[in-house]
């Protein structure tokens, strides 16, 4: 039993801290300071920073461009990056379709790709999602069809693609049997965004922010050797990848960061000749939040320790998504309660309501998605309750 | 105890459903999102045409004698379409703000609102006050005929719109005392009136008013200095609209939801056949049911003379429905997975709406508070 980090990791960890003390752009830092929305050259501006630092892919081996960390030293850098509040780099890159390339891919794939990832030079997104196959992702329905010429035509649609008006590259699942049983045919294809055919239509999210996209392929054409793993073996890939998504949802350092940010408010937030924060029912409020977010923090420091002891993660990342998403989302809605009001604020002049309160409104609308997206909450209880509880199936 | 409504209200109730749905759909507040007012004039016209606004007013005042009730039931109809029309605003809070003085201020702003000519708000939350009604730093100083304001007041619903602002102001006593605050009214284009137009974030607006200005002694409301028993009585008739609206739209979202149960599928089946589902779809049935008790409740009750009696009903019914609103809102956007999270779709509007029902006119907690100041709480 050892529930401390080694003074070799904490003194990781302070040089992080003093790092990002005095190199994050000061706009960067202004907007982190108040957690506001990141346009897409902010986050990549970001990105570009902790590139020339080598600390952008915390999780890459070395011979990839990584810092070549060990698993508790990736976990301290990047929680300490959530709790700064700096951009949340794009991950569909940096931890979806990088490390599958790492894992699946060819030589030659990992020496196109895998650079350009690291440098931000080609920004990634995930074709996984369509109209009529969510949760269940493997009735999808996009064809690539061999044309016998060395490439796959592609047609149909994804939907909920994030940042596809960003990207130069998809990674996708498509159908290249249509005869065999669900995911048996299917198979992982990387696409350029500005192949003929590819379009993109952009929507808004409820937090008003431009989030999500439908992109539709029309007879594009894309050669053979876009393909990663072997044909109509997709579906691996795609599981493997979701693990990966899952980890990253439990979002530790952004409630950590969160809570800190309900406690300012209600800091400043007057009631009488009083401050909210002193209100013995708010405190209540906060400490059962922070209690929970505590024991999270705990949690995923075990499932750590199990990867550092060579374990895969396993179904147990489904409780860190399931409590790390609802988490998240109370903070928010706690902020809003502390705000009173001001939680009515919709994208008004600065200066209607506190700086640091100004964004919770568009967040608040926006969380609702962690509960909803890398497989939903209700998928995770499925998968608790089969793989680990072993229930029967109906 | 008796819950049937008469057939007059059965009218109101098939009137109301009517011309919510032809002449106020969905589609329409999309568009009035993006409206500078936020609501139509010519619609608010009809309203008082079809003696909505006056409804719950007495004859003596050009209303129609009917009762609160007769309003909620209006109100429900609304907030099924999430309808931007300031009924709530104007035709119960800034109407009731102004019943507070006499029959002849009544006759001279009462009346043409109701017959849908202008439009009423109560500007009485400021910056800290929370959910207060006796919070009021903005100062009425007598001068010469009449008083001068000056203060400011935030989210003043229908404010950047009204002919008529019905203003809490501070003519003697401390920030926080209860004596000492009066009621006046200023026309919203008066000179000193500053207005700035804020969005909410349920596509309606609202206004931050700064004033600066003087009014005349016949704009006072009531006795000098002690408006802040009825200014709680306004505010409560305030919560138990809110009530009324956000049943109506909470009733929405659960169908909508439901529906959407009934025809998505994935793994072959609707995913209504999900027992994990169904249980959900049913704990928003039943939160769904104690709002629309708490609807009852609120309504019948807001008209009691003992202000205890009063008061402990709207804390019960408004706590409620903020809890049930949260839970129905958030698990409407959650059984709608990633569509829920679109602007695109209808069900984040209700959860927008509902968000901000459940914090008007005090929210959970302000009435989770109350509720346990009251006298009755004591009985053990
Ligand atoms: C913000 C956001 C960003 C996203 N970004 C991307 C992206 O970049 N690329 C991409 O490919 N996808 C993306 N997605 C899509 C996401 O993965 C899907 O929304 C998710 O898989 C759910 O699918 P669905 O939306 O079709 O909902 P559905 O699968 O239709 O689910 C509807 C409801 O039914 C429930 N449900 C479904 N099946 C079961 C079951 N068997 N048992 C119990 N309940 C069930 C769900 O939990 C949900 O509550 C994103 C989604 C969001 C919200």
């Amino acid at each position: 039993m050892e529930m401390s980090f080694s003074p070799e990791q904490l003194a990781f960890r302070d040089e992080v801290r003093s790092w990002l003390a005095s190199n994050i752009p000061p706009h960067i830092k202004a907007k982190a300071e108040m957690d506001a929305y990141f346009e897409h050259h902010e986050v990549m501006e970001w990105h570009k920073v902790l590139h020339a630092k080598g600390w952008v892919a915390p999780h890459w081996p070395k011979q990839f461009g990584g810092p070549g960390l060990d698993a508790t030293c990736r976990f301290i850098l990047t929680e300490e990056l959530e709790l700064a509040g700096t951009p949340f780099l794009s991950p569909f890159g940096l931890v979806m379709v990088g490390p599958l390339i790492m894992q699946f891919g060819t030589e030659a794939q990992k020496a196109r790709y895998l650079p350009k990832i690291v440098s931000g030079d080609e920004v990634w997104c995930q074709g996984y999602s369509e109209p009529n196959s969510g949760s269940d992702l493997a009735s999808l329905a996009l064809r690539a069809e061999d044309d016998g010429q060395g490439n796959f035509i592609l047609n149909g649609q994804k939907t909920w693609t994030t940042y596809a008006q960003h990207a130069a590259w998809i990674f996708l699942l498509a159908r290249t049997d249509a005869s065999a049983k669900k995911q048996a045919g299917i198979s992982f294809i990387l696409c350029p965004m500005d192949a003929p055919g590819v379009s993109v239509r952009p929507t808004l999210t409820t937090g008003g922010t431009p989030a999500f996209c439908d992109t539709f392929f029309e007879n594009v054409v894309v050669p053979k050797e876009n393909l990663v793993g072997p044909q109509n073996g997709g579906w691996t890939l795609a599981k493997a990848l979701l693990g990966h998504e899952r980890t990253l949802i439990a979002a530790v350092g952004a409630s950590t960061r969160a809570i800190g940010r309900v406690k300012r408010i209600a800091r400043a937030t007057r009631v009488g000749d009083g401050a909210l924060l002193d209100d013995p029912v708010f405190r209540a409020k906060i400490a059962r939040l922070e209690v929970k977010l505590e024991a999270l923090r705990m949690t995923n420091y075990r499932a750590l320790a199990g990867a550092q002891g060579g374990h895969a993660p396993g179904p147990e990342s489904s409780i860190l998504k399931i409590r790390g998403s609802e988490i998240n989302q109370q903070c928010f809605e706690l902020a809003m309660e502390v705000m009173g009001h001001d939680s009515l604020e919709w994208f008004n002049e600065p200066g209607t309501v506190p700086a640091i309160e100004q964004w919770v409104p568009s967040s608040f609308n926006y969380t609702r998605a962690t509960t909803i997206y890398g497989g939903s909450n209700e998928i995770q209880r499925n998968i608790i309750a089969k793989l680990i509880l072993g229930l029967p199936s109906l | 105890m008796d819950f049937e409504l008469s057939a007059d209200q059965k009218m109101i109730v098939e009137t109301a459903a009517s011309f919510v749905k032809k002449e106020l759909p969905l589609e329409r507040m999309r568009r009035m999102r993006e409206d500078a007012t936020g609501w139509s004039r010519d619609v608010w016209k009809q309203m008082g045409e079809l003696g909505w606004l006056g409804i719950m007013h007495p004859d003596t005042v050009g209303g129609f004698g009917g009762s609160f009730v007769d309003a909620a039931l209006i109100l429900e109809r609304l907030g099924v379409n999430l309808v931007g029309e300031p009924f709530a605003a104007s035709a119960v809070v800034g109407a009731m703000a102004v019943r507070t003085g006499s029959a002849e201020q009544a006759e001279r702003w009462l009346a043409p609102m109701i017959a849908g000519e202008t439009s009423l708000a109560l500007a009485w939350a400021e910056r800290g006050g929370r959910f207060d009604a006796h919070r009021v730093a903005t100062r009425a100083e007598k001068v010469g005929g009449g008083y001068r304001l000056r203060g400011e007041k935030v989210w003043v619903l229908n404010g950047h719109a009204a002919d008529q602002l019905v203003v809490s102001a501070r003519t003697g006593g401390a920030e926080g005392d209860r004596e000492g605050v009066s009621l006046f009214v200023v026309d919203g284009d008066a000179p000193g009136v500053t207005c700035a137009t804020v969005k909410t974030m349920d596509g309606q607006r609202a206004a931050r008013i700064t004033l600066d200005c003087v009014v005349d002694a016949d704009r006072r409301l009531g006795d000098e200095g002690q408006a802040t028993a009825e200014l709680e009585r306004v505010l409560d008739h305030g919560a138990a609209a809110a009530i009324a609206e956000g049943y109506g739209a909470m009733r929405a979202s659960l169908d909508m939801t439901v529906e959407y149960l009934k025809t998505r599928e994935q793994f072959g089946v609707k995913i209504g056949v999900f027992q994990a589902l169904q249980h959900r779809a049913v704990d928003m049935f039943v939160e769904t049911e104690l709002a629309k008790s708490a609807m009852l409740m609120s309504a019948i009750k807001v008209a009691s003379p003992d202000p205890v009696d009063r008061m402990r009903a709207v804390s019960v019914a408004k706590a409620q429905l903020a809890m049930s609103a949260r839970y129905v809102s958030q698990q409407s956007i959650q059984l709608h997975g990633g569509v829920g999270v679109t602007d695109e779709h209808d069900i984040g509007l209700y959860f927008k709406r509902l968000h901000v029902l459940g914090t008007l006119y005090g929210d959970e907690e302000f009435h989770l508070a109350r509720f346990a100041s009251l006298p009755t709480f004591e009985r053990a």
